[in-house]
């Protein structure tokens, strides 16, 4: 039982199917308790499904998972007391003010009225939602929205969050505000597993999955998978003809890849030292100027691609489910 | 159970409703513009056009018009020339009786023959039509009775102190026959049932439309809670419905309120069990708002049309009245009216409290099973 203190999510062989069509294709991992557990993948590749059957209110049609200890099918009632859950639609009551909605949401955990005030005046200082505190939710903007939501999910303080997209349509100064709430959290040794569409927000993690088609295809933490996921080293060519020389690029032998990046392409390549003569070659008979090519560390952005567009199709991760604990 | 929880969505439901001014002003408009219509278009047919070609004109025709006339349910507004024109006046709309009294009417009476008045009706329309055939009938009988009474009284010289065969009806709870002491209740079981059904579903479609339900669902809220939490404060708004629509009716329309308030407003609880108890079903089958509006309405207006609040239940086919007879309006338009307007008790009303209390219970308990905290 050792284990249970340090396992938040245990998940094995989870599986979901909606009709014929298998949302989460036994998908396995481990988040140790306290870690910021990035989840990622395209839309409908299985994300808020996984989600959803943690929290206990979807149930698995096969395979079995253990949130904090307790069997996400037989005992979901237990979870939700110890979860927070934020969906990407921010789940507020427009009709209800900033306090009101933290009010209810602490009434719902349970919260007597004056503990549910203080958190909630807590929460108001901490999420600078000070001086808004009577407007309506439908009032507020983006970022406020977001963090009143998050604010809401958490009032209770659970031993472990679940955030569905958490950032999607917020701008980019309330995206690293939130990210720092997040940050804070995970300091207090609560559990926090995070979908995201962004890349520069997966860094914040300590663990990522990808998730494929509802297959998990890579687990492990930032730099191992910019490491191992990628097949070959990686070439960032900067050039004003980016279209004719992706094109020419994309032609060579020894390119595996190349996809524009910003206004660069970066080129995947098995040998970088080789490689580099030959295209620089290439590109020069088309009569392209090549402001520079120079090998550069890949990004998640870059391992991304590489996972999802790899010959065959995405291939299985090898680490099977204590792979998460790597990091 | 946890009050707690209980609590604060009972809180939640009530700052929405009192915030939602539009839905607000609906709730308490409905009744009173319910009441007013049904109120005055219940009114019975008084004072139809019509038109009279009386080719007699004697002191005889002239009684037997004003006979017509004391009646108040006719007004002779047109006295023909022709039978053609009586006829043009009915096409036109104009009037919706005509009587004719052929030129030898007083003759024939005089002679002791049976005298013919001829009286048409406009039956586009069946109601009134019913009613003046009906008053026709009535008016000749009278006079028949009176004038064969007279040729007794000449015959022989005595006073016949009675008629032989004397019906009298007596109209009891309503003795002067006000539609409106019939209609007011059922309008009062209509408007809670209306009232309290839509906003039922309301709370909950709008919950799920709003995906504020998944992240209730997520909590360590109940069903029962949450449902209960919802409906609290809607049965609360059904007794504001019912105070208001019984004032209105009373103080409007003088409907008397003869029996106890106490048990009317008892048995109404039982009553909003039922049409919460099927907001919420029809809340759980449907996945929009309006889907959800559709299907009550189509749940909703057949109701009113078997459930004698419009057309006696006696006068439906066998099988409406079947249907008719599991339905909680039914019963509890009976025992509105029985104890608004007949002032009865609970000795005389059990047979329809006991169906509607059973009913009630048992929609109520199969919405709360339906209504599960999952959303797949």
């Amino acid at each position: 039982m050792a284990e249970r203190r340090d396992v938040a999510v245990r998940a094995d062989g989870l599986t979901r199917a909606f009709g014929a069509f298998v949302a989460v294709d036994h998908v396995s991992f481990v988040i140790p308790r306290g870690a910021v557990w990035g989840f990622l993948g395209p839309n409908g590749a299985g994300k808020s499904t996984t989600i959803r059957m943690l929290c206990g209110i979807l149930s698995p049609t096969a395979g079995q998972a253990e949130v904090l200890g307790f069997d996400v099918t037989r005992d979901p009632e237990r979870i939700k007391r110890h979860i927070g859950y934020m969906s990407q639609r921010f789940s507020l009551y427009n009709d209800l003010t900033v306090e009101e909605n933290l009010a209810f949401y602490a009434g719902v955990y349970g919260l007597s009225r004056d503990e549910g005030r203080a958190r909630a005046a807590e929460w108001i200082a901490r999420a600078d939602l000070r001086g808004r505190e009577r407007l309506l939710a439908a009032a507020l903007s983006g970022g406020w929205k977001q963090r009143l939501a998050f604010g809401c999910a958490v009032l209770h303080a659970p031993q472990m969050v679940f955030l569905d997209e958490p950032t999607s349509g917020v701008d980019p100064v309330s995206r690293r505000e939130f990210w720092d709430l997040i940050g804070q959290f995970a300091e207090r040794g609560v559990t926090v597993m995070v979908t995201t569409h962004y890349m520069d927000e997966a860094e914040h993690c300590d663990t990522l999955a990808f998730i494929y088609a509802g297959k998990i295809i890579a687990m492990g933490t930032p730099d191992e998978i910019k490491q191992t996921e990628m097949s070959g080293e990686l070439l960032e060519v900067a050039t004003p003809h980016y279209a004719e020389a992706l094109e020419v690029l994309a032609a060579r032998p020894e390119v595996q890849d190349a996809a524009l990046f910003g206004r660069t392409i970066h080129v995947t390549v098995a040998d970088s030292r080789t490689a580099l003569p030959a295209l620089r070659a290439a590109l020069a008979a088309r009569g392209l100027t090549v402001d520079r090519i120079t090998p550069v560390p890949p990004s998640l952005e870059d391992a991304f691609v590489s996972l999802v567009e790899r010959p065959g199709g995405p291939r299985q991760p090898g680490g099977g489910p204590e792979a998460g604990r790597r990091g | 159970m946890n009050l707690r929880r209980l609590r604060s969505i009972v809180r939640k439901e009530v700052i929405q409703l009192v915030r939602d001014r539009r839905t607000l002003v609906t709730i308490i408009s409905l009744p009173i513009m319910q009441l007013m219509l049904y109120g005055y278009l219940s009114n019975d047919v008084t004072h139809i056009s019509t038109a009279v070609f009386d080719e007699s004109r004697t002191p005889e025709s002239r009684a037997l018009l004003s006979a017509f006339a004391n009646t108040t349910y006719v007004d002779l507004r047109y006295y023909a020339t022709s039978f053609d024109q009586v006829q043009r006046l009915i096409d036109g709309g104009q009037a919706k009786i005509g009587i004719w009294v052929p030129p030898d009417y007083a003759q024939r009476l005089r002679s002791g023959r049976t005298a013919q008045v001829e009286v048409i009706v406009d039956a586009s329309e069946p109601t009134s039509a019913r009613t003046v055939i009906g008053l026709a009938g009535g008016v000749g009988q009278a006079l028949s009775t009176q004038l064969v009474v007279q040729q007794a009284q000449r015959l022989t010289g005595t006073q016949p102190n009675a008629l032989p065969v004397d019906v009298r009806a007596r109209a009891w709870y309503n003795p002067t026959l006000d539609n409106v002491n019939f209609i007011v209740p059922g309008v009062i079981a209509i408007i809670l049932m209306f009232i309290t059904t839509f906003q039922a579903v309301t709370v909950i479609v709008r919950e799920r439309e709003l995906g504020t339900m998944e992240q209730l669902v997520v909590t360590p809220i109940t069903g029962i809670e949450l449902m209960l939490g919802k409906v609290i404060p809607l049965v609360v708004l059904g007794y504001v419905q019912i105070t208001l629509t019984l004032l209105l009716a009373s103080g409007w329309f003088h409907m008397p309120i003869k029996g106890s308030l106490v048990l009317l407003y008892a048995l109404s609880l039982t009553f909003f069990f039922s049409t919460l108890g099927v907001g919420t079903l029809i809340s759980t089958v449907s996945k929009t708002f309006q889907q959800a509006t559709q299907l009550a309405q189509l749940v909703l207006l057949p109701s009113i049309l078997i459930s004698g609040f419009v057309y006696p239940r006696e006068s439906l086919p066998r099988a409406l009245q079947v249907i008719g007879g599991v339905l909680p309006l039914t019963y509890f338009v009976i025992i509105l009216r029985g104890i608004l307007i007949k002032g009865v008790g609970l000795a005389s009303l059990w047979r329809q409290i006991l169906p509607m209390v059973a009913i009630g219970v048992a929609v109520f308990a199969v919405a709360i099973g339906r209504f599960q905290k999952r959303i797949d």
